[in-house]
């Protein structure tokens, strides 16, 4: 089982899903056992949810979309 | 149009600018819709576009690109805002912020930490924290090695923490020790 410093040390690995699945089990295994590490893991994944979450909160500008559908529509024929 | 607003939200962090993220969208699917033909169907088109997406930026704006003249990021300590934040007592956090760490970041607080990254770490932060691509696929988007895409994830995310720190300590949010302990004046 990896020690908290090997544990820390992929903290942003485990959260972007980039761990092969034997690696998570051994994280969580240690997660298990370790409150401190449980909290710092914890913390990061809050965060990282508030960033996703309040980052993504724009208003489109007013016509938007139609002006997006207008560019795919065919151009009027000239008289 | 069902990925307009995902990367209008991008566009604007990008950009940070609303009336360039609109032309950059727009320009996104046109250019989409120009060559549609090399999409592989049953592939990932969220991915391909805001692949389009981040290359029409960077061309258009001349960014990342420019070889040589990479900025540095101040060297934040490990894990910064979890050992401020992480195990703060009740009577740190002023009476109106919980201790919800949802309550102490404002939309625009986190936008602006955001887009006050430089372009190097912004670009790499954003499509993994905002928009959830994998290593793999921004490596691609930037065209730059996974180990870099790595450690700018890394560097950036920490300066983006110490930037969320400084909003909130500013707002009065969170009382730094050291001014507890002073006269508070």
């Amino acid at each position: 089982m990896p020690n908290c410093q090997e544990t820390l040390k992929e903290l942003e690995l485990f959260l972007d899903s980039e761990l092969p699945n034997a690696r998570i089990e051994q994280i969580m295994a240690h997660l298990t056992a370790c409150t401190d590490c449980q909290g710092a893991f914890e913390f990061h994944a809050e965060l990282r949810t508030i960033v996703r979450t309040k980052a993504k909160r724009d208003h489109l500008p007013e016509g938007f979309t139609d002006r997006l559908l207008a560019c795919f529509e065919p151009q009027p024929e000239a008289d | 149009m069902q990925y307009a607003p995902q990367l209008f939200s991008t566009a604007l962090r990008m950009t940070r600018n609303r009336s360039d993220a609109e032309d950059l969208v727009q320009e996104t699917y046109i250019k989409g819709w120009r060559s549609f033909h090399t999409f592989q169907e049953g592939t990932n088109l969220r991915a391909w576009l805001f692949r389009i997406m981040t290359n029409t930026y960077i061309n258009k704006y001349n960014a990342q690109k420019r070889k040589g003249t990479e900025v540095e990021l101040d060297d934040v300590e490990e894990l910064f805002l979890y050992k401020r934040l992480g195990s703060i007592d009740q009577s740190q956090l002023s009476s109106s912020a919980e201790d919800q760490m949802i309550e102490l970041f404002t939309d625009d607080e986190v936008k602006n930490a955001l887009e006050a990254l430089p372009e190097d770490f912004r670009m790499p932060v954003l499509l993994s924290d905002v928009d959830g691509f994998s290593y793999k696929e921004i490596s691609e988007m930037l065209e730059i090695p996974i180990g870099t895409v790595m450690s700018r994830l890394h560097r950036g995310r920490k300066a983006m923490q110490k930037m969320l720190y400084e909003y909130a300590r500013e707002r009065g949010l969170i009382i730094e020790p050291e001014t507890v302990e002073g006269t508070g004046e």
